[in-house]
């Protein structure tokens, strides 16, 4: 199987000298199901936002789908995007929107034809199990629900990869485990999933790959692991 | 690439909507354009006709030496050779008596009826035309064709030209530096309304850049919103050039004819001018548009 996600010797320095990460060398197979792990200030969160290109790397290289973003230029940077979903803690709907809407808008602003966006959208909000809301707004949502809806955002433009950053952050433990179960149908359907997380309860029952970060860098990287550590 | 309509329209859509969400604001920004276009319309009046006054002006900077009607052309050829002699002169030009008369009743227009007599008995002298390298030299290039023989007379536009041209120089100046004020203000007040709307609508951009659309998507509602702006707000400066020309063209053109001095023609100006203040006022729209959205799209 291709890789997703390649990282070569990568670096991040922050201009105010903060080093976030140090020396990432990394490969994530195409359908791969990876956690990662770490304390806060580990370098989570800028790893995930390498992978989007909302940051480039001081040095190194990533490469997603086979093409080094590393050197991507400003203007190319949209279409990587639509090969990538993102689903964030805060879920980031759009409150004026309907369900409906919120996920079409994914589609629309990417200059979907109309008849496409109509039958994908009901696609995902069917594999999310949100088809009966369509009409709801955010707000008539609870915070499970509106995570749902943000996922179908993300996945509706067929993304071969999905990074989400703590989506299960602002979740009770019963509707994180929906959002798991909603996680397990996208990579059953070959979707690269790459979370981070600090649900712990999660990372034990649901085995994946478990890559922890520490100061910036890979200090574990267990097939089928465990949390691992004490927050 | 070539926009799809569909895509066009939802553009413009979420401007007008946007628009009108921040009415007050957008009225605000309006009023702004409006106002310095109006000066700016009537200053570029002024001084589009005061420049082509001046231009017709320094086009007729020229000595006349008018030769004595029985003058014989040998010398005639050697009063040409001498003009030429004299300093600072740059160019001799015969003009039969027939020539000058033609010139002048053209010059005259449509009041040439009225003249159509003289063409039976010339009262104009032969004359040689001369041009000098400055305006300024006129002077004395003058004087000192009053002392060749067989001049009867030399004519030349005195110091008008050059006074006309400091009043000129110095209006526009001060104009252009009035206006310049002006329209920088408008420019500001307008990227202050799109920067409202941005902020309003800074989830949806955010939101817009992770799932994939390109910065000329993002861009262009607001594009569009500083354009309609701008150019709504040429508008009334516009109708107010219209009427204030024909007034000015129609009352006082005639007397101003009078004095030979012609005004530049209604539908010219109009045209141009509506024609400039609506460029104007789209520029600046779109100046001010673009500038406030520019560091939204960096997500």
């Amino acid at each position: 199987m291709s890789d997703a996600i390649v990282m070569q010797n990568v670096w991040k320095a922050y201009p105010n000298g903060v080093m976030a990460l140090n020396g990432i060398d990394l490969s994530v197979k195409q359908g791969e199901f990876v956690y990662i792990v770490g304390p806060s200030g580990a370098g989570k969160s800028t790893f995930i936002k390498m992978i989007f290109r909302e940051l480039k790397p001081t040095r190194g290289k990533i490469f997603v789908n086979s093409k080094n973003i590393a050197n991507l230029r400003e203007r190319q940077v949209p279409y990587l995007r639509r090969k990538i979903g993102i689903v964030f803690q805060d879920f980031r709907l759009l409150p004026k929107l309907t369900v409906y809407e919120n996920v079409a808008f994914a589609l629309e602003v990417i200059e979907e034809h109309p008849r496409q966006i109509k039958k994908r959208v009901m696609d995902v909000l069917d594999l999310v199990g949100l088809k009966h809301k369509l009409r709801s707004f955010p707000n008539q949502l609870s915070g499970g629900e509106q995570q749902r809806v943000s996922i179908a955002r993300s996945i509706v433009n067929r993304p071969p990869v999905l990074i989400a950053d703590e989506p299960t952050g602002n979740l009770d433990p019963e509707t994180s485990w929906q959002i798991m179960d909603v996680f397990k149908r996208i990579n059953d359907q070959g979707t690269t999933i790459i979370m981070a997380t600090h649900n712990r309860d999660i990372v034990n029952k649901v085995r994946h790959r478990v890559l922890a970060l520490e100061g910036g860098m890979i200090v574990r990287d267990q097939q089928e692991g465990d949390y691992g550590y004490e927050d | 690439m070539a926009m799809k309509i569909r895509t066009m329209r939802r553009h413009v859509n979420e401007s007008f909507k946007s628009l009108g969400r921040n009415g007050w604001m957008t009225f605000a920004s309006v009023s702004a354009v409006t106002v310095s276009l109006v000066l700016v319309g009537l200053f570029l009046m002024v001084m589009f006709n005061l420049n082509k006054i001046a231009g017709d002006i320094e086009s007729d900077v020229e000595v006349r030496v008018y030769l004595d009607q029985s003058i014989s052309q040998s010398e005639q050829d050697a009063l040409a050779t001498e003009l030429k002699g004299i300093k600072n002169v740059q160019e001799v030009r015969f003009q039969s008596k027939k020539e000058g008369l033609n010139n002048l009743l053209e010059s005259l227009g449509n009041d040439k009826k009225s003249f159509t007599d003289l063409q039976k008995e010339n009262p104009l002298p032969n004359a040689f035309i001369l041009k000098t390298k400055q305006p300024e030299q006129t002077i004395a290039v003058a004087k000192k064709a009053e002392q060749l023989p067989n001049v009867t007379d030399v004519r030349y536009g005195k110091g008008t030209v050059e006074r006309l041209f400091s009043f000129i120089r110095i209006a526009r100046n001060v104009g252009i530096v009035l206006i310049l004020g002006l329209l920088f203000t408008s420019v500001f007040l307008i990227a202050n309304t799109i920067k409202l709307t941005i902020v309003a609508r800074r989830s949806e951009i955010e939101i817009m850049k992770l799932v994939g659309a390109t910065n000329a998507f993002v861009r262009w509602p607001y594009f569009i919103e500083g354009l309609v702006m701008g150019v709504m707000g040429s508008i009334l400066p516009i109708v107010l050039v219209m009427v204030v020309y024909r007034l000015a063209y129609y009352n006082l053109g005639g007397d101003l004819q009078q004095m030979f001095i012609k005004l530049i023609p209604y539908h010219t100006m109009v045209t141009n001018l509506s024609l400039l203040l609506v460029a104007i006022g789209a520029l600046i729209g779109v100046w001010g548009s673009l500038n406030s959205v520019r560091k939204f799209l960096k997500v």
